[in-house]
């Protein structure tokens, strides 16, 4: 991978022998990933310039070219999919990583029982998504749930939160940031500890205030991880589907509906796989040019190199 | 300096009971009686009663899907990290062109959005009469568990220490010998740490099983607590118990291997 491990002049009959194991050993594991991953994706793409909907099987399964894709173009259920899809991202992937950052400094200061809380913290991450949905679902549940008792102790009038278009939101932002803050604290929390504390203390006995001290050492420095957070998270972010099916079921109406759950639907209640296939490809197509433009960003093969 | 810390220790308490607070108060419901589940609700539970998990248990076979959640999920791991550590060693350590690729693909497998792959897969498992059984729902999951394994292991392989293979190797020892009597015994805890966020994932997973199941014989915890249903109303007090059931054997494993998980999370975290 890097000239560091230049091999050293060995037998070239050797060598060969190494190449050959070297394959026996990787290729059962990419033949795997091969079949259930990248054979699907192409499928898909085939698929998508296909009028093909289980249930009008007379039809057949003819090839319509870009049709399906231009039926997306103009489907206001689409759109607003990807608008929910949108805010839906913004939402939690700006307080996870705000609640995330003040979780690690929190826990990095933390001398005693530092274990204890982690293990703590770690929790709602480590849950089902579907046991975070239901017990949020619970807690919001109207008229009686806890959230509307603790609104009307406070004197605020709770709305019917699943059955309100905007107050749907708040479960849904909710549990999505109670259960992944964790996942951020814990990766800014390494970063962290990364940092050498002897530049802390260095500007310290030079006079900077610990506000000074933040933004002009720990935040600077804590930027990989940030980023790095941040790209996975907001790759979730646009997948979300779990939170969102258990919760309120793209409702009231479809106005929480992102678009891994109308692909969804699409495909498997509607049964129509052509047009769904084509929503899959945008899916496909949005998260990997994200992942893309992300590494480049963080400057070429980052990632890669994290490996050495 | 004194107060600043202790400021410090009251914002991170808050958090943490934040995270905690909706845990204990599903645990809390799922040991109180229906009718009281939704009555001017308090911290200190009156009265605890079992009834919904004998419910859940005796009347609903909930034993059911915790036993195809362990099936699937066991096997995908032993798979995924059996396969996964033959190709992450071959990556970390043989010499051979296309190391570089391979890694690349495997991330770039890693960032497929499940919902692109659905459909595909649901005509292959249908056609290959695969629908509704366990090989059916661990082949989709090995396309996640697989670049997560390879992923994980090639980072862990290539911290781990080259000289005694060397010296192995120098003195005679093949390949497979040194992989098998110094690798493993070495790397076993970055299986285990892989082998533990590979079984959470899949323990986890919810889309493709509620795709790839149809009937409550085959269905996996997550798909069997989502799909809960009562006759006239939410059964809310027996939803709340299985999904404390589909916690316990992840809160026993976070318990037991915080310090792998952690450190597994931040080596290579794939995804949340």
């Amino acid at each position: 991978m890097s000239p560091a491990s230049a091999p050293p002049p060995a037998p070239a009959s050797w060598r060969r022998h190494e190449a050959r194991l070297a394959w026996a050993f990787v290729l059962p594991a990419l033949g795997l990933v091969a079949t259930v991953a990248v054979f699907p994706i192409a499928w898909t793409v085939w698929e998508s310039l296909h009028l093909h909907d289980l249930r009008m099987p007379w039809l057949g399964r003819p090839f319509v070219g870009v049709a399906n894709y231009v039926e997306a173009a103009g489907d206001r259920r689409l759109w607003s999919a990807v608008g929910h899809t949108g805010l839906f991202a913004v939402l939690t992937v700006s307080l996870e990583l705000t609640g995330g950052l003040v979780l690690a400094l929190g826990l990095d200061r933390l001398r005693r029982a530092a274990g204890l809380v982690r293990t703590a913290v770690l929790l709602p991450w480590a849950l089902p998504t579907v046991v975070a949905a239901l017990i949020w679902r619970f807690i919001f549940e109207s008229p009686a749930g806890l959230a509307t008792a603790m609104a009307t102790r406070a004197g605020l009038e709770a709305p019917t939160w699943f059955a309100d278009a905007v107050a749907a939101w708040v479960p849904l932002v909710l549990a999505d940031v109670w259960k992944t803050t964790p996942f951020v604290a814990i990766l800014l929390l390494a970063g962290l500890q990364a940092i050498d504390p002897a530049l802390s203390e260095a500007a310290a006995v030079d006079g900077a205030g610990p506000w000074r001290r933040f933004t002009g050492i720990t935040l600077p420095l804590l930027r990989p991880a940030l980023l790095v957070a941040c790209l996975f998270r907001t790759l979730d972010a646009l997948r979300v589907f779990d939170l969102v099916y258990v919760m309120t079921g793209g409702g009231p109406g479809t106005a929480t509906e992102p678009i891994a759950l109308y692909t969804f639907s699409t495909l498997l209640q509607n049964l129509r796989f052509g047009f769904g296939a084509a929503l899959s490809v945008l899916v496909f197509v949005a998260a990997f040019g994200l992942a893309s433009l992300a590494i480049r960003v963080m400057g070429g093969d980052a990632f890669l190199e994290r490996r050495s | 300096m004194r107060r600043r810390a202790w400021g410090w220790t009251a914002v991170t308490a808050a958090l943490v009971a934040a995270l905690l607070g909706p845990l204990y108060w599903a645990v809390l419901s799922s040991l109180t009686p229906e009718p009281r589940l939704f009555a001017a609700p308090g911290l200190v539970p009156r009265a605890l009663v079992l009834t919904h998990y004998r419910a859940l248990f005796e009347d609903h076979d909930f034993w059911v899907p915790v036993a195809n959640s362990l099936i699937v999920a066991g096997t995908t791991t032993v798979v995924s990290v059996v396969l996964g550590a033959l190709c992450a060693y071959a990556t970390a350590r043989l010499r051979f062109r296309g190391k570089a690729p391979i890694l690349a693909f495997v991330l770039a497998v890693s960032m497929f959005p499940q919902i692109a792959i659905v459909s595909p897969l649901y005509m292959v498992l249908r056609a290959a009469g695969l629908l509704n059984t366990y090989p059916g729902l661990v082949l989709p999951y090995l396309s996640f568990a697989m670049p997560l394994t390879i992923w994980l292991l090639d980072g862990y392989f290539r911290q781990l220490p080259l000289d005694l293979e060397e010296a192995a190797l120098v003195d005679g020892a093949g390949r497979l010998r040194t992989l098998k009597e110094i690798v493993l015994p070495l790397a076993w805890p970055g299986l285990a740490t892989t082998a533990i966020l590979t079984f959470l994932y899949s323990w986890n997973e919810f889309l493709f099983a509620l795709s790839f199941t149809l009937g409550p014989e085959r269905y996996t915890v997550p798909v069997a607590i989502a799909l809960f249903r009562g006759q006239y109303q939410v059964p809310w007090g027996q939803i709340l118990a299985g999904a404390v059931v589909a916690t316990v054997p992840v809160a026993a494993v976070v318990m037991v291997a915080q310090r792998r998980i952690t450190a597994g999370l931040t080596s290579g975290a794939v995804k949340g």
